[in-house]
Formats: C-alpha cells, sequence, structure tokens
C-alpha cells in the first residue's frame, strides 16, 4: 500500500466512524464535547512524544479519562459543570502544548500536524490501529443503537425503563474518545469535532428517522472524506481542513436541496401536507 | 390485596425548600388513582419520588412491595413523562420512539422477535397514530407527540402505568384517544397512577382520588364532586353568556 492509499484509507474511517458516535452527541445537544475532548487528548499525545511512548496510545488514554471526567460532570448536571468543562478542555490544550515543548527534538510541525492531521504521515502501524479502534466504535454505535437512543433520547425515561443507563453514558464517553483518537491522523485534534457533527446535520436535512440519519450521515462523512482529500492533493491545501470545509459544503446544499426534495416526495405520496386537525377547547 | 406502590412518611425538599412533607399513601392492584391539586401543590414530585427520579428526604418507598433501592423490575412500569424529552435534535420517528419502550422488557443486547415488533405496532395502533408511525415525532401536534409517550409506555406492557399530566394542553381528540388507551389498559388488569390538573374525559376511568395540598394529602377516596374544574384554585374559565351577568350584553334583558 503507497502513502497515498494509506492516507485516502484512514480518511475515510475517520469519515465512517466519526459520525455514528457523533450523532448521539448531536441528539443529546452536546455537539461541541467532541471538541472537548479533542483539546483534552493533546495533553496525551504531548505525555507520549515526552516519554518517547506512542502518542495514539497515550492519546487514547488520557482522552478517555477526561471524556469520563466530562460525562461525571454533565450527569451531576450542575449548573457550574459549564466552567468544569471550560477549565479541563483548556486545561488539556495548554498541557499538550506545554508537554510537547518539553519533549526533546521539539517542532512545532509535530503539534501542527496532531491539530490538524496530517493524513500523509500515516504508516501501516497507524492503519492498523485506526482499523481495530474504528472496528469497535462502529460495534457498539451500531450494535447497540436501541439503547444509546433511548439514553440520548429521554435519559429519565430510560432510567425508569430499567436501563443500564449509567454504563451506558460511560461506554458513549469512552467511544467518543476513541473516536478522537481514530479521526486524529486523518483531521486533527481540533477539527475532529467537525466530521462527528456535520456530516449528521447535513444528514437530517433529508431523513425521517434516527436510523436514516445514522445511515446517511456516515455515506455523508466519507463522501466528504474522499472529496475532501481529493481536492486538497490537486489543490495542495491542508487535507483536514479540506475534508471539514467539504462536509459544511454537503450540508449548505442539503439545506438548499431538501426542502425540494421533501416536497417531491410528499407529492409522489399522494398526500399533500398534513390533514387538518381541530383543536377544541376542553 | 398486593400493594403496588407504597409510600410511607414520604418527604422530599428542593434546596430547603419542602415539597412534600409527611405523605403516605397505597396503591393496589387495579387502582385507577388520580392525583389531583393545584400548580405547586407536589403532585408531580410524588409521582417522581416514588420512581427514583427524585430522592426522598426522608420516609421510605417500596414498588411491588419491594423497597425502591432493591427494586429491579422496572419492565413492570410504564412512564409517561409531561413533554417528549429534550434531546431530540436528531429526528426520530414515531415508531423509534415508541420502540424505545419496548427495551426494558426485550433485555439488554437483545434483538426484537416477532412479539416486541408487534407490541410496539399496537401500541401505536392504540393510540391511533398507526398513520403516522413513520413520521418524525417533531412533526405531529403536541397532543399526539403526548400520545407517542403512552404508546411507548404501552408497548412494554406494564402492569403499572405511571402518567404525569397526560392532558394538559392536549386538544380533545388526543383525550379522547388517551381515555380510550387508558379503558383497555384497565380492563387488561392493569394499574394506574396520573397526576391531573383537569381529568376531563379520563374521569369516567378514575376509580380513586387523592389530592394534594401544601405537600400532604389533603382528600383521598371517590373524585371529589363539588370539587369540580370549576372549584379549581387555577381555573379561568370565563362564562360571558352565563346568568347571573345581570345585565344582557346589550343592556336590556
Amino acid at each position: 500500500m503507497d502513502l497515498f492509499e494509506r492516507a485516502l484509507l484512514g480518511v475515510l474511517i475517520t469519515g465512517l466512524v466519526a459520525p455514528s458516535l457523533g450523532i448521539y452527541l448531536v441528539q443529546r445537544r452536546m455537539s461541541l464535547i467532541g471538541d472537548g475532548i479533542g483539546h483534552i487528548a493533546l495533553t496525551g499525545v504531548g505525555l507520549g512524544l515526552l516519554t518517547s511512548t506512542q502518542p495514539v496510545l497515550m492519546a487514547v488514554i488520557v482522552a478517555t479519562l477526561g471524556s469520563i471526567a466530562v460525562e461525571l460532570v454533565r450527569s451531576r448536571g450542575r449548573t457550574s459543570g459549564d466552567m468544569a468543562l471550560a477549565i479541563l478542555f483548556y486545561g488539556g490544550i495548554s498541557g499538550g502544548v506545554f508537554l510537547v515543548g518539553l519533549a526533546p527534538g521539539k517542532s512545532n510541525a509535530n503539534l501542527m500536524a496532531y491539530l490538524f492531521g496530517s493524513p500523509l504521515t500515516t504508516t501501516e502501524d497507524d492503519l492498523i490501529v485506526m482499523a481495530v479502534l474504528g472496528a469497535i466504535v462502529l460495534l457498539v454505535t451500531l450494535g447497540l443503537r436501541p439503547w444509546l437512543f433511548a439514553i440520548c433520547q429521554d435519559e429519565e425515561y430510560a432510567k425508569v425503563s430499567g436501563l443500564p443507563v449509567r454504563l451506558l453514558n460511560l461506554l458513549l464517553a469512552v467511544m467518543a474518545a476513541v473516536t478522537v483518537t481514530v479521526a486524529m491522523r486523518a483531521v486533527g485534534l481540533l477539527l475532529v469535532s467537525a466530521l462527528m457533527v456535520v456530516p449528521v446535520a447535513a444528514a437530517q436535512q433529508l431523513s425521517r428517522g434516527f436510523a436514516g440519519t445514522m445511515l446517511l450521515s456516515m455515506l455523508g462523512g466519507v463522501g466528504a472524506g474522499a472529496g475532501g482529500f481529493f481536492l486538497s492533493l490537486r489543490l495542495d491545501t491542508g487535507t483536514g481542513a479540506t475534508v471539514v470545509l467539504t462536509a459544511i459544503a454537503l450540508f449548505v446544499l442539503m439545506v438548499l436541496a431538501g426542502p425540494l426534495l421533501r416536497r417531491r416526495k410528499r407529492v409522489s405520496n399522494g398526500s399533500a401536507g398534513e390533514p387538518p386537525e381541530w383543536v377544541l377547547e376542553g | 390485596m398486593t400493594s403496588v406502590l407504597r409510600i410511607e412518611h414520604g418527604a422530599v425538599a428542593f434546596s430547603g425548600r419542602p415539597v412534600l412533607r409527611d405523605l403516605s399513601l397505597i396503591v393496589h392492584t387495579g387502582d385507577v388513582l388520580a392525583i389531583l391539586g393545584a400548580n405547586g401543590s407536589g403532585k408531580s414530585t410524588l409521582i417522581r419520588a416514588a420512581l427514583g427520579l427524585v430522592p426522598l428526604s426522608d420516609g421510605s418507598v417500596e414498588l411491588f412491595e419491594t423497597p425502591l433501592r432493591r427494586f429491579r423490575q422496572w419492565r413492570r412500569i410504564g412512564y409517561v413523562p409531561q413533554r417528549m424529552g429534550a434531546g431530540s435534535g436528531v429526528p426520530a420517528t414515531v415508531r423509534e420512539v415508541v420502540a424505545a419502550g419496548r427495551l426494558g422488557k426485550r433485555g439488554f443486547l437483545r434483538p426484537p422477535g416477532a412479539r416486541d415488533r408487534k407490541a410496539v405496532h399496537d401500541a401505536i395502533a392504540m393510540v391511533g397514530l398507526g398513520s403516522r408511525a413513520k413520521d418524525p415525532v417533531a412533526t405531529l401536534s403536541g397532543g399526539q407527540q403526548q400520545r407517542t409517550l403512552i404508546a411507548r409506555a404501552l408497548a412494554g406492557e406494564p402492569d403499572l402505568l405511571v402518567l404525569d399530566e397526560p392532558t394538559a394542553g392536549v386538544d380533545a381528540a388526543s383525550q379522547e384517544a388517551f381515555a380510550h388507551a387508558l379503558r383497555v389498559f384497565v380492563d387488561g388488569g392493569g394499574t394506574v397512577v396520573l397526576v391531573a390538573h383537569e381529568l376531563g374525559p379520563l374521569r369516567p376511568v378514575v376509580t380513586r382520588a387523592v389530592v394534594v395540598h401544601d405537600g400532604v394529602i389533603a382528600h383521598d377516596g371517590p373524585v371529589p364532586e363539588p370539587a369540580g374544574h370549576h372549584a379549581d384554585p387555577d381555573h379561568d374559565h370565563v362564562h360571558p353568556h352565563a346568568p347571573d351577568h345581570g345585565e344582557g350584553f346589550w343592556g336590556t334583558r
């Protein structure tokens, strides 16, 4: 496998996996959490470079710990939680930059690669790690869809139905951290969240249900990944940023095309809109 | 007769302010109990405490004769909250929401069987939303969304149905659909606890009423007759055509 194939494959894995996890964050109206976890993961990268261990491994560990901390803050529902998250996120990114500075052979190029992605440096080992971690995330997000849907749609109801809500929440938090690490190489820690959220936003312009949104968003993620990758080669621009911009272009296109497609569907169904409903005073 | 819900000397306080004070209540199998009271009387808090969603500061709760802390048979309970959950940033169809109500019965990690699918289908039909099953819930009216929530609770085939203000601000058609679904559930031997401000078409189904006032139970027995909805403290009913207006609108009568 050559350089470009490895890079493309890495971007495609990211495009497939990130929205499948991101849809649950969007459903909870916590679209920005992925970004925060990305910030925290940078501390892991810094630790890895400083101690000359695998930065990816350390990133997974630190992002997971950070993600669990975020989940604990969220589930407590404290009003001060917002502040706690801000401190955690900025502490994470500063810690990362600080530790990279202490590391031997420090270079800003290295830091930039983790922050904004550098798919062309993907090694065969990186790719194997990405594929394995990506498969684990997909197994959870697709396999546990009804349960994860239930806790994200109505957490109190899920509690009263006896679902293992705390366990599922933690699992979702850990998977978010793993997804961030998977996407780190392809789009970078600062842009990870975009691929979790933007394809979902694009998909829900067309879809009617949760399962449909999930499928479409994964297709959109792969499409934006491939499109952005080739565009970035052609224009010699940063791959991560180009992929994200492609996804946003897709979103804008769907916003414009959505009403047209919906109208056509309604006409073909033979029913023009909602039946009128009489609202009587009780 | 076995008790489905038993609260003994229950007390709840929100940041020091008491909402329920020394409240005791037993609900038996087959009861159709309405918990009535003004806004802020603590009636919703009462059922939320009974389900463990709000911690008790004092007293105890038993569900199906098991202390709340050790209670695990949640699939026997169908809960209908006041509103659709806040987390709905992604579209979801009526069927997807109702299917979530089957998960407790279905068991963790089990794929849905034919019975599960039928239960979901039947619950949607029962509340009269059969033709809307594939529509996003966000496109439904408030009353239809409320019906979706009762279908979700019914899909799990519970023994006890707990409803928090199911008919508040709901159109007449949905109230009727609600009353019908409740009647079928009760005829099948189910127990119901519902919090309400006004009973409306649910009234004939209710067998017992409890009035919560100021954090304690002020009445327990048949649905209070004279305290119909006109006597309700928050009731705001205007009678422009009532005879006691004295003069007619045009001045002479």
